[in-house]
C-alpha cells in the first residue's frame, strides 16, 4: 500500500530496488489472472451441455448476406408463426424475429416442444434453432431456409387478451345514432312525397 | 372555349359515386361476419366503424345530388376515376384502425393496392393480423380485379347506356354479352365458380402439405382472390413462400394463368369452343412473351450462379416471371433477394415481363397482350409494305375471338396505350432516383406500382418517403384504369377552374 503511495507521488524518488519488487510482485498477480483465466475457459469448455447455442444472427442479416452464411452452421432465433407442416419424418415451421419470417426444416420429434403458434388469438413460442443455413436450398427448390439440428425454447407463447377498445366502441354509437337518423329522415321524405 | 362544368353533371356524378360507396359498405359486411365468427372484437369495431362512415357517405351523395338522369360518357369517366380514389380512402379505414398500419397515407397505399390488385404492401406484423383483416385485404382484390364500379352495375344501377360509360372506363372495353349489366354479372359467375374450385383445391394441397384444416380454407380462399385476380397480396408475411410446397406453387401458376385471360375468352371456353385458345393471339402473344422473358431472366440467373441446378433456377425463375408477367405480384423469394442475388439481366427480364402484363379485360395491369400483338402485326404490315411491290394490296389479320383485319386506328390506339405506360414507368423511376434509389431498382418498383404487379425488389417499405409512397399509389390507380378516365377528371377539374 505504502509502495503504492510512493510510486503514484511524483515528488518522492524511488528505490530502484523496491522498484523492481513491485515489478515482479504485480508480474506474480497477472500469471495469477492469466493462468485462472484459462481455467475458467476450461471449465467453460467442459460444463457446456453440447446443445448450447452461439450468438443468433438476425434474419436481415442472413438475408442481405445470404451467400456470406450460405451452408454454415448458425443460430436464429424467433417468434413461431402459422402452422407446422409436418412432412413425413421433419415438418416446416416459420419462425419471425420481427422483421422477417424464415423457414426451418425440422425433425418432427423436436417440435413436439412447440406448444403455440403465433396468430392473431397468440403470441407463439419463441424459439431459437441451430442448424445448417441454405441461400437456395438444393432439396427445398431453391427456398432460402434452415435445416435445423437442435431446437429450444426459449419463452412460452400465451394467449392475447382482447378487450374492447372502449373510444371504438363509443364512436361506433354516434355513427350508428347518425346512420339511423339520416336513414329515418330519408324514409319521411319518401312518406311526405307520396 | 372551356365550359365550365354546369350542377347538373356535378349531381350526376356525386348520385353514382354514392351508390359506388353503398356498395362498397355493404362489402364490409363479409369481414363483420368474418370478424363476429372468430369472436374478434377489436377488428368487427374497426368494420363497423367502417362501413357506418361509407354509408352515411353514400346515401348522403345520392340523397343530396339525386338525378334521374342518365350518365353522359365525361360523366361516366369522372365517377370512375373518383370511385377508385373514394373507395381507396374509405376502404383503408378499418385497415388504419386496426393499428397494423404506421399511419393513414400507409393504409391508403394497401387499399390502393389491393383494389387495383397490385400487391405491394407496408402492413406491419402480418403474421399477428386478425382473420376479418386478413380477409378484407384480400376481398378488395376481389373486388378491384372484377372492377369497383362492376359491383355497383350489377346490383344498383338500372340505365344500361350508363352503365356501359362506367364499364368502359373501368379499362374494359370489350362486351362479352350484348348487355353490360349481363356481362358484369357474367364476370361475377365466372369469378364465384372458380372462387369455389380454386379455394378447394388449394385448401386440399394446403391440408396435403401439413396446414390445420381451418387454417387450409381460409387460406386458399385468400390465395385464391390475390392469384384469380392478379393480386399477390398473402396472408402472411413470406407470402407464397410461407407453404414451402411444390404444388401449391403450381396450383397458384394455374390460378394466375386463368386470372390472366381475358375474360370473353372464359366465356368462350365455357361456351366448349376450345380452340380459342390455341388460335387467340393473345394466348399466342402471351406464350411468346413468357418464352422470350423467361429466356432473358434465365441468362441473368445463370450468370448469377444462384441456382447451382437447373431445376432449382427454373423453378424460382418461372415462378417470379409468371408472377410479375400475369401482374400478381407472389413472391417465393425475399425482396432483398432480387437486390442482392439475381443479377441486373435477371431483373430486366421481370421488368420487361412486368410491363407487358396479360389479357384485355382481365384483372392484370400493363400494356396488354392484344395491344402487343396488334403492334407487332402493324410491324409486320409496315415491313411488307416495304418489302412487296408498291401495288400489292397487304391486308393483316389477326384472330381475336372472331378474324379481324387489322386498322390503322388500332395500331394508333394500342401504341398511344403502350406511350402512356412507358411515361408511366419511366415517371415512377425518376421519382425513386430523385429519392436516391438505383436506376435498375426504382425501374423495377415503378413498372411494379404502374403495372399492378407487386413485386418489390425492398424500395417499398415504411421507410420509404411519403412523396414515393403517393406517387406509387397515382401509379396504381392510372395504370389500372388505363388513362382515360383519369385524363377526363382532369380535364374536368381545369374546365371547373377555368371554363366561362
Amino acid at each position: 500500500m505504502d509502495n503504492n503511495v510512493k510510486y503514484q507521488n511524483p515528488n518522492v524518488k524511488i528505490n530502484p530496488k523496491s522498484q523492481y519488487q513491485i515489478i515482479k510482485h504485480w508480474f506474480c498477480h497477472l500469471r495469477f489472472v492469466i493462468c485462472a483465466y484459462f481455467v475458467i475457459c476450461a471449465l467453460t469448455f467442459v460444463i457446456q451441455p453440447s446443445n448450447s447455442f452461439a450468438q443468433s444472427i438476425s434474419s436481415t442479416e442472413l438475408i442481405n448476406n445470404a451467400k456470406l452464411y450460405d451452408g454454415k452452421i448458425i443460430a436464429y432465433e424467433g417468434e413461431v408463426i402459422g402452422d407446422i407442416m409436418k412432412r413425413g419424418q421433419f415438418a416446416w415451421i416459420n419462425l419471425n424475429d420481427g422483421k422477417n419470417a424464415i423457414g426451418i426444416w425440422v425433425n418432427k420429434d423436436l417440435t413436439r416442444e412447440i406448444l403455440l403458434s403465433g396468430s392473431y388469438r397468440y403470441r407463439g413460442d419463441w424459439i431459437e434453432v441451430t442448424g445448417v443455413f441454405h441461400r437456395a436450398c438444393l432439396e427445398h427448390g431453391g427456398d432460402l431456409d434452415i435445416h435445423a439440428q437442435a431446437l429450444r425454447k426459449i419463452n412460452n407463447g400465451r394467449l392475447i387478451v382482447e378487450r374492447a377498445n372502449l373510444e371504438k366502441r363509443n364512436f361506433f354509437l354516434i355513427l350508428s345514432g347518425v346512420l339511423c337518423l339520416i336513414l329515418i329522415l330519408t324514409q319521411l321524405k319518401r312518406k311526405s312525397k307520396k | 372555349m372551356i365550359l365550365r362544368p354546369k350542377i347538373e353533371d356535378v349531381k350526376a356524378i356525386g348520385y353514382y359515386l354514392g351508390k359506388v360507396a353503398i356498395g362498397l359498405g355493404l362489402c364490409m359486411s363479409i369481414p363483420i361476419i368474418i370478424g363476429l365468427a372468430f369472436r374478434e372484437i377489436n377488428p368487427t369495431l374497426d368494420f363497423l366503424i367502417g362501413a357506418e362512415i361509407t354509408l352515411i357517405f353514400g346515401i348522403a351523395l345520392t340523397k343530396l345530388c339525386h338525378t334521374e338522369k342518365d350518365l353522359s360518357w365525361m360523366q361516366g369517366m369522372i365517377v370512375v376515376s373518383l370511385s377508385w380514389l373514394v373507395a381507396t380512402v374509405l376502404g383503408a379505414i378499418p385497415l388504419y384502425l386496426s393499428g397494423h398500419w404506421n399511419s393513414f397515407l400507409d393504409a391508403c397505399f394497401d387499399a390502393m393496392s389491393g383494389f387495383a390488385t397490385t400487391g405491394l404492401t407496408l402492413v406491419q406484423n402480418l403474421d399477428h393480423m386478425s382473420y376479418a383483416h386478413n380477409l378484407w385485404r384480400h376481398l378488395i382484390m376481389f373486388i378491384g380485379g372484377q372492377g369497383i364500379v362492376i359491383v355497383a352495375l350489377s346490383f344498383f344501377v338500372k340505365g344500361a347506356s350508363g352503365a356501359f360509360k362506367m364499364y368502359v372506363g373501368e379499362a374494359r372495353d370489350e362486351k362479352i354479352l350484348p348487355n353490360v349489366i349481363d356481362t358484369s354479372r357474367f364476370i361475377w359467375i365466372v369469378s364465384i365458380v372458380y372462387l369455389i374450385l380454386g379455394t378447394l383445391a388449394l385448401a386440399i394441397t394446403g391440408m396435403l402439405s401439413g396446414m390445420q384444416p381451418g387454417n387450409a380454407f381460409f387460406h386458399g380462399a385468400c390465395v385464391f382472390m390475390a392469384a384469380f385476380d392478379t393480386g399477390g397480396f398473402a396472408p402472411q408475411s413470406q407470402n407464397i413462400l410461407y407453404y414451402h410446397s411444390f404444388v401449391y406453387e403450381t396450383v397458384t401458376i394455374i390460378i394466375m394463368i386463368l386470372g390472366a385471360l381475358n375474360f370473353k375468352l372464359h366465356y368462350h371456353l365455357w361456351m366448349g369452343n376450345r380452340k380459342e385458345i390455341i388460335k387467340n393471339i393473345e394466348t399466342k402473344t402471351l406464350f411468346i412473351t413468357v418464352m422470350i422473358t423467361f429466356f432473358i431472366t434465365a441468362m441473368g440467373l445463370a450468370q448469377s450462379g444462384i441456382y447451382p441446378r437447373a431445376i432449382l433456377l427454373f423453378r424460382k425463375g418461372f415462378y417470379q416471371l409468371i408472377s410479375g408477367h400475369t401482374g400478381t405480384g407472389f413472391q417465393t423469394i425475399y425482396a432483398n433477394q432480387f437486390n442482392n442475388e439475381w443479377s441486373h439481366l435477371a431483373l430486366v427480364g421481370v421488368i420487361c415481363a412486368m410491363a407487358l402484363g396479360g389479357a384485355v379485360c382481365s384483372t392484370t395491369g400493363a400494356i396488354k397482350m392484344l395491344r402487343i400483338g396488334i403492334i407487332f402485326k402493324a410491324l409486320l404490315e409496315d415491313i411488307k409494305k416495304i418489302i412487296l411491290p408498291e401495288r400489292a394490296v397487304i391486308a393483316q389479320k389477326f384472330h381475336h375471338i372472331k378474324d379481324m383485319f387489322l386498322e390503322d386506328k388500332q395500331a394508333r390506339s394500342a401504341l398511344l396505350i403502350t406511350l402512356a405506360y412507358l411515361v408511366l414507368y419511366g415517371l415512377g423511376a425518376i421519382v425513386g432516383m430523385h429519392y436516391g434509389y438505383p436506376f435498375l431498382n426504382s425501374l423495377f418498383e415503378s413498372t411494379s406500382a404502374a403495372a399492378n404487379v407487386g413485386l418489390s425488389c425492398g424500395v417499398t417499405s415504411i421507410n420509404m418517403p411519403s412523396a414515393l409512397k403517393v406517387t406509387y399509389i397515382l401509379q396504381m390507380w392510372a395504370g389500372r384504369l388505363e388513362f382515360m378516365s383519369i385524363f377526363t377528371l382532369i380535364g374536368f377539374l381545369v374546365a371547373a377552374v377555368r371554363g366561362k
